[in-house]
């Protein structure tokens, strides 16, 4: 400790005593680097390729690597609010997937329907996860694997074992959502924007977010503190549903159709995103924003991959297994450095 | 700063004992119950289920499973996790083709290699760097089968006639594919039920502290677990390729990582480590894919198939966990 | 037998409600009673202290109070009228609010945010006020005297500053019975002192605080009345200042001091004699005539089917107490633990390690076996100096050690008897890593028999057992080692009277045999009558040592208390 020594004390507003947390360079680095390495790596990856490729700084590339992000960035929003709780959802890829299908068949009702029952039907799922986790012992991982082929299962009855994909009709104004543009950008980039922001609220602003963050570091902590456990639970996995779902609606939306493959090892890549972000995957501990320059981050690396020539997207994931790897590693040593400075171990 | 030893509340004396050995058998060696209704149910409702093709069939592709299981079983009972073997299953089957000019032995061998490459990294990041295994088995599920598709693209024969008579011969009678299987299972079993390493996989994922403190090294025990789960998993893309005398590294071992963790986990390996159920692993491996084949034989649509899978899998942890509350 | 003094305000006014209070509690966990026809009542404005060692009762009494059990028999009554809590948020919504001795807030968030967890200010949209938060959180910890960023991560202050914002929280809460268990564990002085000064005006504003702290010097500095447990009953309760030292521990450990020196009450040899008396070996004799030393009367070392051909200790029935140390230990630092401990353990010796809770006993024997990091200090074992931090290298050395919570760091739960048993010794038993049936069994059934392991089957899991026999087997793991050095923390705590004397008997044997044992145990008894020399602790330094003629209760509690004088009166 720093302080100098206190007399004997009257009244306890006599001892006020200044606590500062001296922190050696390195730990203030550590810190830095821990909370925004994935912007820096971001900014100097763009101003990079700003520098050697000059098609890249224009404002239609730009966009498209938006729009690209902003069909995927609902779901890793869901991801990371299930991380925070120390949990996991393997589901959200095939959710997704049956999310744009259910949008897809939905769309001949009507636009509404067509976004309505995506949201309606994968954020069921999520509520019978988030029951099932919240009540007995079974693991987030068993759980929501056994979501993931049952949503795949439901996928195909719907779509008749996978031949049929539903279309979009053309008139739809469903089709809007995806294409149309406000002040130069697609509606689905909006979107993003909208609930990324609504997600920075929710956890910096509102004691579920708060509740969340206690359920994943300390969780017999928040439950002798009274807070409502099993309840935040259920309802993470139930938006992790609702957001999965809304992202396959716009992507169906995109592609007019309701492509029943996709989607597969999408939750991985989200899981992915989550921790380039800066995340803890035990939990406890996050941003939402840093998911946010984590999506865009593995677009830009998409986008450069191609550039270089290498237009094979298996590059794509070979260079993604290294960054999270790498990105794993550093937050391992960071989390090391920081605790072994802590003060008051003497 | 000295802890509570154990005060009494944490020992639970059960007052009806029958009870709970009923539920603690259950979920033991409800794997092998399980099997033997599937097995006496298929052989009332699936024509030719007895046969001798037909149990050919299904032993044959439940093999690379089983290999595969066998390997997940042993990180599973240190507590980790190996999202990996799909991949590694891609990467190892588009491997071994191109150095099958060498000979068939030095090419499979060479892929097999790959496995324990892979898994020389990942239990390097969990032993050494302290990376959840979750996490570094992800990095190698997502780059290994990116790194499959670049190293090797989509092969459509592959004929060598040694390759071939591994993955479609048979020796007395018994496929080559199950011969292997066999041997592995045998091997794994030896290993941890007769050997101070497999006690040490059990050791270290009952209680990780007191295994340090009895002097077991906890770092290498983890390194060889991950890496004995690559080989296996290499050894299984080698066989599929074998089988099918192709290599997709897009298809190959898709899903694989799943089927195996849930063959373990039905087989009464807890996803908390600390006991190995080899038998049950293979049990649960069988179980599964003679589910598969029931629901297919019986005409049961692949969506709903999944479905049941997904219950099964669910139902099946829920019984092994018993009575604990989360 | 309850003592008691003059209630506490008994000259002031009419008696008050208590604001909290247990009637005739009693609460049994599946065949362990561990609270019996308690009744404990905290007035508002008063600082009650609840003490007592480890296992008397303590928190499971705290629990009751808090919501966390409901009692067998017995009620709790919350403002005079009877209540049941459903679950922790109930107590504290009703204003019951506890500081727990693990700081039971959530490290990754910032301070203001652990202070005001579940209760945030809102704004009028209903999200969080932040500003308003962060606010009102550095006025209550300034009115605490401390003063720190809210902002910051609590997991980046001291542990003495986190508990400091639990107390914090506790008091933003508007309490009215605020009960801190072990507070000032991680405290140093200074805070300490903050720390009373607040409760104390808590206390003046009529709030009712139960105090519970191992820390005797606090009690009489901060309370008004107290209250001892012992084996979950009430010794004594009445008014705090005319009690003193002596007759508080005395109470806490149940012995009437000078009674402790006639009889034995442990099944341990009268060690002072030195060898060659090993009454503890026939358990059965013992546990019948529940006496003590009287029963040694020149027994043989070497007792039938003892460790002999196990190859464990020296076989040879060695004199006791030969010159050279067996393990010395000096100048052992440890991060915040240890300082500057150094002691040594001759062969055939028991080295007793004495200390209140938190003194740094099992961090000790931890550092010297390597199992916990040191930054200083040499360990030597037979004079040949030991690397220090691992615990392979001090296995190798021949030093054993018997962790004192065997749950955490002991049993392998799903493994069996056996396989527990030969854990450290595996690569003894096998040849190419392959397991010999045949050499495990030998060893097993030697223990088996030896120690008088209650099992059906040496497969059996170990998880089944008694915590008595479980604690046999960890201490057959150790001695298939063969240790010449026995380091053993609290090795009878959790087991019946039965299996006690046979591990205390056990000890004495291996003594005798020729081992270095170093035991520390919370039982004076057990300490005083099983060891030749005592080493007090506190505060992670050397403060006594005890030798020949003042291994005595009555010496031991002197130095535990701190008198400088062992006999007579309050210091």
């Amino acid at each position: 400790m720093t302080s100098s020594p206190a007399p004997v004390l009257e009244s306890a507003a006599d001892s006020t005593r200044v606590v500062r947390t001296t922190r050696s360079r390195g730990e203030v680095l550590a810190r830095l680097a821990q909370r925004n390495g994935a912007l820096a790596t971001l900014v100097v990856l763009v101003v990079a390729m700003a520098v050697v490729f000059p098609s890249f700084a224009t404002a239609g590339n730009l966009s498209q690597i938006a729009i690209q992000s902003s069909f995927f960035a609902p779901l890793a929003l869901g991801m990371t609010f299930v991380i925070f709780t120390g949990g996991i959802d393997l589901s959200v890829g095939s959710v997704y997937a049956l999310g744009g299908v259910l949008a897809a068949w939905g769309s001949q009702y009507g636009p509404v329907v067509a976004v309505l029952l995506p949201l309606a039907g994968c954020g069921l799922i999520g509520l019978v996860q988030g029951t099932i986790i919240s009540r007995t012992a079974i693991p987030a991982f068993i759980v929501t694997l056994a979501g993931l082929l049952f949503a795949r299962g439901l996928l195909l009855i719907l779509t008749d074992e996978g031949s049929t994909t539903y279309k979009v009709p053309a008139d739809s104004a469903f089709l809007q959502l995806s294409r149309g543009t406000f002040l130069g950008l697609g509606w689905p980039v909006w979107i993003t924007v909208v609930l990324f922001a609504a997600g920075v609220l929710v956890l910096r602003r509102t004691s579920y977010g708060s509740t969340l963050l206690a359920v994943g570091g300390q969780e017999d902590a928040a439950e002798l503190m009274g807070l409502p456990v099993r309840r935040s639970k259920v309802i993470v996995y139930t938006v992790s549903g609702l957001l999965a779902g809304l992202a396959g609606a716009l992507t169906a939306s995109y592609t007019a159709s309701g492509v029943t493959t996709l989607g597969v090892g999408l939750e991985l890549t989200a899981i992915s995103a989550v921790v380039l972000g800066g995340t803890l995957l035990t939990g406890g501990a996050g941003t939402v924003f840093g998911s946010l320059v984590g999506i865009v981050l593995l677009q830009v690396v998409a986008n450069l991959i191609n550039r270089l020539g290498l237009t094979n997207s298996n590059w794509q994931a070979v260079v993604n297994g290294v960054l999270l790897v790498a990105v794993a590693v550093g937050q391992v040593q960071l989390s090391r450095i920081q605790a072994r400075s802590r003060p008051g171990d003497d | 700063m000295s802890t509570q030893t154990t005060t009494p509340e944490a020992r639970v004396e059960t007052s009806r004992p029958r009870r709970r050995l009923d539920a603690a058998w259950v979920a033991r060696n409800g794997v092998y119950l399980a099997l033997v209704v599937l097995v006496l149910l298929n052989v009332v409702i699936t024509p030719y289920f007895v046969s001798a093709s037909n149990l050919r069939l299904q032993l044959i592709q439940a093999a690379p499973v089983i290999i595969v299981a066998l390997g997940m079983s042993l990180v599973i009972g240190t507590k980790g996790i190996d999202l990996g073997v799909g991949s590694v299953m891609a990467l190892s089957a588009a491997i071994m083709p191109l150095y099958i000019g060498y000979g068939t032995l030095p090419a499979i061998l060479i892929g097999v290699a790959a496995g324990l490459v892979t898994g020389f990294v990942s239990g390097t990041l969990v032993a050494k760097l302290g990376l959840q295994p979750i996490v570094a088995t992800l990095a190698i599920f997502v780059g290994g089968r990116g790194l499959a598709n670049v190293i090797g693209g989509q092969i459509k024969n592959l004929s060598d006639p040694g390759l071939v008579r591994l993955g479609s011969g048979s020796t007395l009678g018994v496929p080559n594919t199950v011969l292997v299987a066999a041997l592995v299972f045998a091997v794994v079993w030896f290993v941890v039920r007769r050997t101070t390493f497999g006690r040490g996989v059990e050791a270290i994922g009952g209680n990780p502290r007191a295994a340090e403190l009895a002097g077991l090294r906890r770092a290498r025990i983890l390194l060889i677990v991950y890496m004995v789960a690559g080989v296996l998993a290499a050894l299984a893309g080698v066989l599929a390729a074998a089988r099918s005398q192709a290599s997709d590294p897009r298809t190959l071992g898709l899903l694989m990582e799943l089927n195996a963790i849930a063959a373990v986990v039905i087989g009464g390996t807890p996803l908390t480590g600390g006991k190995v159920r080899v038998v049950g692993t293979v049990a649960g491996a069988l179980l599964m894919q003679l589910l598969v084949s029931t629901l297919v034989a019986q005409d049961v649509p692949d969506s709903v198939a999944q479905m049941i899978q997904a219950g099964v899998i669910v139902v099946a942890v829920w019984v092994q966990l018993g009575r604990k509350r989360p | 037998m309850t003592t008691t003094s003059p209630p506490p305000s008994a000259t002031a006014e009419r008696p008050t409600t208590p604001a909290l209070q247990a009637d005739g509690v009693t609460k049994r966990f599946a065949g362990v009673t561990a609270l019996s026809d308690v009744s404990f009542s905290v007035q508002p404005g008063s600082i009650h202290a609840l003490v007592g060692e480890n296992g008397a009762g303590k928190s499971t009494l705290i629990k009751v109070l808090t919501g966390v059990h409901r009692p067998d028999e017995g009620r709790l009554l919350h403002q005079g009228v009877e209540t049941s809590f459903g679950r922790a948020a109930d107590a504290q919504d009703a204003g019951i609010s506890t500081v727990y001795q693990e700081v039971n807030l959530v490290p990754l968030l910032s301070v203001a945010r652990n202070v005001f967890l579940g209760r945030e200010p809102r704004t009028r949209l209903g999200l969080v006020d932040v500003r308003r938060m962060e606010r009102e959180a550095a006025e209550i910890t300034r009115d605490l005297g401390v003063d720190v960023d809210v902002t910051g991560d609590l997991g980046r202050l001291g542990l003495g500053i986190q508990q400091m914002i639990a107390l914090a929280r506790a008091v933003s809460v508007d309490a009215r019975v605020v009960i801190m268990d072990e507070p000032t564990s991680s405290l140093e002085r200074r805070e300490v002192d903050t720390l009373f000064t607040v409760a104390r005006r808590l206390r003046d504003q009529g709030v009712g605080i139960v105090f519970v702290s191992h820390r005797l010097d606090e009690l009489w500095q901060l309370c008004d009345a107290v209250t001892i447990l012992r084996d979950g009953r009430v010794v004594h309760t009445g008014e705090m200042a005319p009690l003193t030292r002596r007759e508080l521990i005395s109470h806490m450990l149940g012995r009437d001091i000078d009674d402790v020196a006639a009889h034995g009450a442990t099944g341990f040899g009268d060690a002072a004699a030195g060898v060659g008396s090993a009454p503890g070996a026939d358990a059965d004799a013992d546990a019948a005539a529940g006496a003590g030393p009287e029963s040694a009367g020149g027994a043989s070392p070497a007792p039938e089917g003892a460790l002999v051909g196990s190859g464990v200790g020296t076989t040879t029935a060695t004199p006791a107490l030969s010159a050279d140390p067996v393990l010395s230990v000096s100048g052992l630092d440890a991060r915040a633990a240890l300082h500057d401990v150094s002691f040594d353990v001759r062969q055939g010796e028991v080295l007793g390690l004495a200390g209140l809770l938190g003194s740094g006993r099992s961090e000790t024997v931890k550092a010297a076996y390597g199992a916990l990091a040191t930054t200083g200090g040499e360990v030597r074992v037979g004079g040949r100096p030991v690397r220090r931090n691992s615990i392979r290298a001090s296995l190798a050395a021949g030093v054993a050690l018997l962790s004192e919570d065997r749950k955490a760091e002991g049993i392998i739960p799903e493994l069996s008897v056996r396989d527990n048993i030969v854990l450290a010794v595996m690569d003894r038993v096998s040849t190419f890593g392959v397991i010999s049936d045949r050499k495990v069994d030998e060893l097993v059934d030697t223990f088996v028999r030896r120690l008088g392991i209650k099992v059906s089957s040496p497969r059996q899991l170990v998880s089944q057992l008694s915590g008595g026999n479980q604690q046999k087997v960890l201490i057959a793991r150790w001695l298939c080692t063969e240790p010449r050095v026995f380091l053993l923390d609290e090795p009878t705590r959790g087991i019946d009277v039965g299996a006690k004397r046979e591990v205390q008997g056990l000890i004495d044997e291996l003594a005798s045999r020729g081992l270095g044992v170093v035991l520390i145990s919370s039982e004076s008894d057990e300490l005083v009558e099983g060891s030749d020399r005592v080493v007090v602790l506190r505060d992670g330094r050397v403060s006594a040592r005890l030798e020949g003629d003042d291994v005595t209760s009555s010496r031991l509690l002197a130095a535990l208390v701190g008198d400088a004088a062992p006999e007579g009166g309050t210091s």
